[in-house]
């Protein structure tokens, strides 16, 4: 599964040049950003795509390009808010830096699709 | 400012950007004879399904509408219609032949697969000479009726492949064109969204209706649909949830507003973006597209859709780094670097405007190129 004729699947970590941002924001306000490399903890660069503002966040766990960081802390069963809209609700209590993903977030509309 | 785009004007005066001569099966058991046509005749385009056979109400309307429509595409010069029964391919055969398009019309029974395989070749040969000296000429770009769906999604979709495509449905819309959009389940989180840009109440409350029905549907099954809607890809490329997915989704039908709200495979008559009713599944969506009378497909993808229409030529555009990379084969267009600032969104869209420029005058897509005709015809329920 997943793997290449080479018997090895084509994975590399993918990484911007030093100035690119690690992470873009949809809207102000946003409680999510999404990275746009392969993140490592540590402080990381932000770009919010409304305002064009750049900030920084404490990464405290790997985050994959394209999966999410919290920007604020998230206590359990609040809506989580991306693109200015409701994207799902915590299943757990999530802290600011934490990687987001369907571990610790679910849908708010499809109820049974847990 | 664009460059001169050429095409095929029909006789119905729409434009296309292919000329292909289509065998079309009516149903399952005629795919043989088809496929053996375009065997004889290499050239030739056969679009075998697997349906049309004791199919009934809507359901059977629908294959109907989804064949005649796509043989009635302006990117089909001429039709050879084969089924099993004389009554229903006649029924395909002039539903298409009311475009003035040239179209023939064979059945099997009372013949068997040889003498209609010799019949039904000898007129694609002729059909496929005909439409080899069909000229193209000068046509207007507002013209092309365009088609966008995207696939396999991840984030990187919402931050960059379908803003690209909105800047360039923005200003297609603009100029007097038709887009058509749709999936309507892969709306959910955003809908509220969609049905505030609907021009008018008779078409919000159209939109609403077609909405409601489907998650009615999906509802009714009680079924967990994680893994499914997101897909296993969609949560390996960062996506969480449906309304994570529908608001990426949502991102790529830039701002204008929704003119009208379709039924499945239902051509639009008003210029401008249109809502159709329809899956999100690649294949049954594009072909849908081919039925409405789209001749171009916009198609961004995140994690790699490989999908491609015999009809309708795909444009893929990614701005995932590692798909860009990995799979380039199926990319037509990489607008990576917009995650890293490298370039603007409004330059990404001069980028695929000037493709979709390319494509329309002949370029082949990716997906053209690699042979992906995936031809899916949507199944409403049971047959008979």
């Amino acid at each position: 599964m997943g793997m290449s004729p080479a018997g090895a699947e084509s994975r590399d970590e993918v990484q911007a040049g030093p100035a690119a941002p690690h992470f873009l924001v949809h809207n102000e306000g946003d409680h999510v950003a999404v990275a746009v490399q392969d993140v490592k903890p540590g402080t990381a660069r932000i770009t919010y795509l409304d305002s064009q503002r750049t900030a920084e966040v404490a990464v405290r766990e790997d985050v994959p390009l394209g999966h999410k960081v919290a920007l604020v802390d998230l206590p359990a069963g609040v809506e989580v808010i991306e693109y200015g809209v409701v994207i799902g609700r915590t299943r757990q209590a999530i802290g600011k830096g934490q990687w987001v993903h369907v571990h610790n977030l679910r849908s708010a509309r499809w109820e049974k699709s847990a | 400012m664009s460059a001169t785009l050429f095409g095929y004007r029909r006789p119905d005066g729409k434009v296309g950007v292919r000329n292909h001569v289509v065998v079309l099966p009516v149903d399952d058991l005629s795919n043989a004879v088809c496929e053996n046509v375009a065997r004889v005749v290499p050239g030739v385009l056969a679009l075998p399904h697997h349906y049309g056979r004791l199919q009934y109400g809507e359901d059977l309307e629908l294959t109907f509408r989804t064949l005649i429509g796509n043989g009635a595409n302006p990117n089909v010069a001429a039709v050879v219609v084969v089924g099993i029964e004389p009554n229903w391919t006649q029924r395909v055969a002039e539903g298409i032949a009311g475009t003035g398009k040239p179209v023939e019309a064979y059945s099997i029974e009372r013949f068997g697969d040889l003498q209609v395989l010799a019949a039904a070749a000898r007129t694609a040969q002729r059909m496929l000479q005909d439409a080899s000296e069909r000229p193209r000429e000068p046509i207007e770009r507002r013209e092309l009726v365009i088609s966008i769906k995207c696939g396999e999604s991840d984030t990187t979709t919402g931050l960059g492949s379908c803003p690209t495509v909105a800047q360039v449905v923005d200003r297609h819309v603009q100029e007097g064109g038709t887009v058509i959009f749709g999936e309507t389940s892969e709306l959910t989180g955003g809908e509220h969204l969609i049905a505030g840009r609907c021009q008018t109440e008779e078409v919000r409350r159209k939109f609403q209706d077609f909405y409601d029905r489907y998650l009615a549907e999906i509802e009714a099954s009680g079924a967990n649909l994680l893994g499914s809607q997101p897909t296993q890809g969609n949560i390996r490329g960062g996506l969480s949830t449906i309304e994570e997915k529908a608001l990426g989704n949502i991102a790529k039908t830039g701002t204008v507003p929704v003119v009208d709200a379709l039924a499945m495979a239902e051509a639009p008559t008003r210029p401008g973006l249109n809502f159709m009713d329809s899956s999100s599944a690649a294949a049954e969506f594009i072909t849908l597209m081919g039925a409405a009378g789209a001749v171009l497909h916009l198609f961004p993808t995140g994690q790699g859709n490989i999908v491609g229409n015999p009809v309708v030529p795909v444009i893929k555009i990614t701005a995932n780094p590692l798909t860009a990379r990995t799979m380039a084969e199926h990319v037509d267009l990489d607008v990576s670097g917009l995650l890293w600032g490298e370039y603007s969104l409004a330059e990404a869209g001069e980028r695929l405007m000037a493709l979709i420029g390319r494509v329309a005058n002949g370029r082949l897509t990716c997906a053209e190129a690699l042979g992906h005709r995936e031809f899916v015809l949507t199944k409403l329920y049971r047959s008979a």
